[in-house]
């Protein structure tokens, strides 16, 4: 502790410079734990969803629709024990700045499926029999000021047009997998603004065994095998996951570039560190003539890279891990839950220990390794 | 038995192919409580005795002993313990810490031994009063003049009680009164509290306020020691 001041006073001997190194690490490492935290919020998100539900899709793509008709097919099979069909909307609300997810459902078997959709009853009752109304996650109304009641409209980029709905009902979801930044509307009103009815995005398929899932799967794409439409069908679990693949190589560039700045920012503090103990050349040999130990000037030197690093990681981490859930971060619905893993947190504290290490080492061994008649006569 | 004793030391340097005899068998004698001042003309070796006699250098050959250690048999590390209880050294340049107070930079010596936070306090307030920068300790060396910086460099010297204080050219950067005040103050630390001071002087001045003067020629010691005229 008695050598705290010294490196303390060290530490504040430029301080813009150990201000700025502080700020470059921690700002590395908040890139570095946001960045990741967007690939293991992904994959975290393909561990949410029920067990009892799969999805079906155009083997083709998400993007292609599967024929109505294929509803009733899908129920009449064995285990099969419910099902609904929804379809994306991709509308845009105001300036569409603020992105947010918005699809047609059919309202009454959709949240007879979807319990983790959770709102008073009578607002639930009102939105089943309004066919323009609409129901959205609890999060919509403080981004927007949206109030119960309210008509609000949404600008069709796929589907043309000002859609107007009234907003019958607001939720609150108890699996963030569902969103809370999500507007549900009819899919009958869909179909009748749209004049193409018979279509669905995709199934919702309820089944009586999460056991059976893969027999179930496997019957439903066998049945539509040879139509136009084949089918893709899985876990719903599965389907995150499809949405988390498809974002594969963007989790890789992210970790990518997530590594290049954190290199980056080793070799600036590093450099920095390497600047200051050159500059001191003089009070290190000084401090040998008092009887500093070698190693306890690398000590110090080394301490005072960590002070530098860890408090950088220190900003940088913690920033990263109470700024999200203090801003309610969910990447407009498609990162939901998404928040600073304790995995993160521990790769975060071990770049810290290694920049520390990296940055400290080379000036704490020169100012170990100095010898001191050669330094004093530089200075004297 | 003498507080320095030196005997039959080498020392040479080589610079590139060139090898250069700095001593060749010097033998010297220094007793505690002696108030010494080595002078001779630049390239003599003054310094370099110095820095032999503080363990910052080591002779080629022959033996360093400094109040019965082996100063020239020891490793670095142990050098560094033996320093920082032994030896109480000041530059012709101060080198203060300029990032430390006064009080901060006399204390550093106090930092390596095993006293608590009140003893260190003590031990420097009086090592400041001693030098008479009572006032002056929450000072930076930015904001004290030279002979003030060199008052507190003796201050550091002396806190931890050393057996020999080193001074190389202590008055080299001061003005005439400074200087005046440095070498009363030595004086007064050797008279009343009996402290070996071995300074390294171009100022025969300077020189004149130790009781001892030997005069380093090419590395040989070619006077005898004798009694300076101001101490007679």
């Amino acid at each position: 502790m008695k050598y705290v001041q010294l490196v303390l006073a060290n530490l504040g001997r430029h301080k813009l410079r150990s201000i700025l190194t502080i700020a470059s690490v921690a700002l590395a490492l908040f890139l570095f734990a946001s960045l990741r935290s967007v690939t293991t919020t992904m994959a975290a998100a393909a561990q949410f969803g029920g067990a009892r539900r799969l999805v079906t899709l155009n083997a083709t793509g998400l993007v292609f629709p599967l024929p109505l008709a294929y509803g009733n097919r899908i129920k009449a099979m064995p285990g099969v024990t419910g099902l609904s069909w929804a379809n994306w909307f991709g509308g845009r609300y105001g300036d569409g700045k603020n992105f947010f997810a918005n699809f047609a459902v059919d309202a009454e078997s959709y949240l007879a499926l979807y319990p983790e959709i959770v709102m008073p009853a009578d607002q639930k009752q009102a939105f089943l029999q309004d066919r323009t109304g609409a129901i959205i996650g609890d999060r919509l109304i403080s981004q927007f000021g949206w109030k119960l009641g309210q008509n609000v409209t949404l600008q069709g980029t796929i589907f043309q047009g000002d859609w107007t709905f009234k907003i019958d009902g607001v939720y609150h979801p108890t699996d963030p997998a569902i969103g809370d930044n999500v507007l549900i509307f009819h899919h009958d009103y869909f179909d009748e603004r749209i004049g193409r009815a018979g279509i669905a995005g995709w199934y919702i398929v309820e089944i009586d065994d999460p056991a059976h899932a893969p027999q179930i799967a496997k019957a439903i794409d066998d049945l539509f095998r040879n139509s136009s439409s084949p089918t893709k069908t899985g876990t719903e679990r599965e389907f995150q996951a499809t949405f988390a693949t498809m974002w594969g190589n963007v989790s890789f560039l992210m970790s990518t570039i997530g590594l290049a700045v954190v290199f980056a920012i080793l070799l600036v503090t590093a450099n920095a560190m390497m600047m200051s103990a050159r500059e001191r050349t003089g009070e290190i040999a000084v401090l040998k003539t008092v009887g500093f130990s070698d190693r306890l000037l690398f000590t110090l030197v080394m301490v005072e890279a960590g002070a530098l690093a860890l408090t950088g990681a220190a900003i940088g981490l913690g920033g990263a891990t109470l700024l999200y859930p203090a801003i309610k971060f969910n990447g407009a619905g498609f990162l939901p839950g998404f928040k600073v893993a304790t995995s993160t947190l521990i790769i975060g504290a071990l770049v810290a220990l290694g920049l520390m290490l990296a940055s400290g080492l080379v000036p704490a061994l020169r100012a170990a390794r100095l010898p001191i008649v050669q330094a004093l006569r530089k200075v004297e | 038995m003498a507080l320095v004793e030196i005997r039959d030391v080498d020392k040479s340097f080589q610079r590139d192919t060139q090898r250069i005899d700095v001593f060749t068998g010097l033998t010297l004698d220094i007793d505690a409580g002696s108030f010494t001042a080595l002078m001779g003309p630049s390239g003599s070796g003054k310094s370099t005795l110095l820095n032999l006699i503080a363990g910052l250098d080591k002779p080629t050959r022959g033996t360093v002993r400094v109040g019965g250690a082996e100063v020239s048999a020891m490793s670095p590390g142990q050098l560094a313990a033996w320093r920082s209880s032994n030896i109480g050294f000041v530059f012709q340049s101060f080198n203060l810490l300029p990032v430390l107070t006064a009080y901060q930079n006399v204390e550093l010596p106090l930092l390596l031994t095993r006293l608590s936070g009140r003893e260190r306090n003590e031990r420097v307030k009086i090592a400041l009063d001693v030098v008479g920068l009572a006032d002056r300790a929450d000072h930076y060396p930015r904001q004290l003049s030279g002979g003030q910086e060199q008052r507190t460099a003796i201050a550091r010297a002396i806190v931890a009680d050393p057996t020999v204080m080193l001074l190389d050219e202590p008055t080299g950067q001061l003005d005439a009164k400074s200087s005046q005040e440095v070498l009363t103050l030595l004086q007064r630390l050797n008279n009343e509290f009996n402290k070996t001071i071995i300074i390294v002087t171009h100022d025969a001045h300077a020189a004149e306020r130790a009781k001892t003067i030997l005069h380093l020629e090419k590395g040989d010691l070619i006077e005898k020691p004798r009694v300076a005229a101001a101490a007679r």
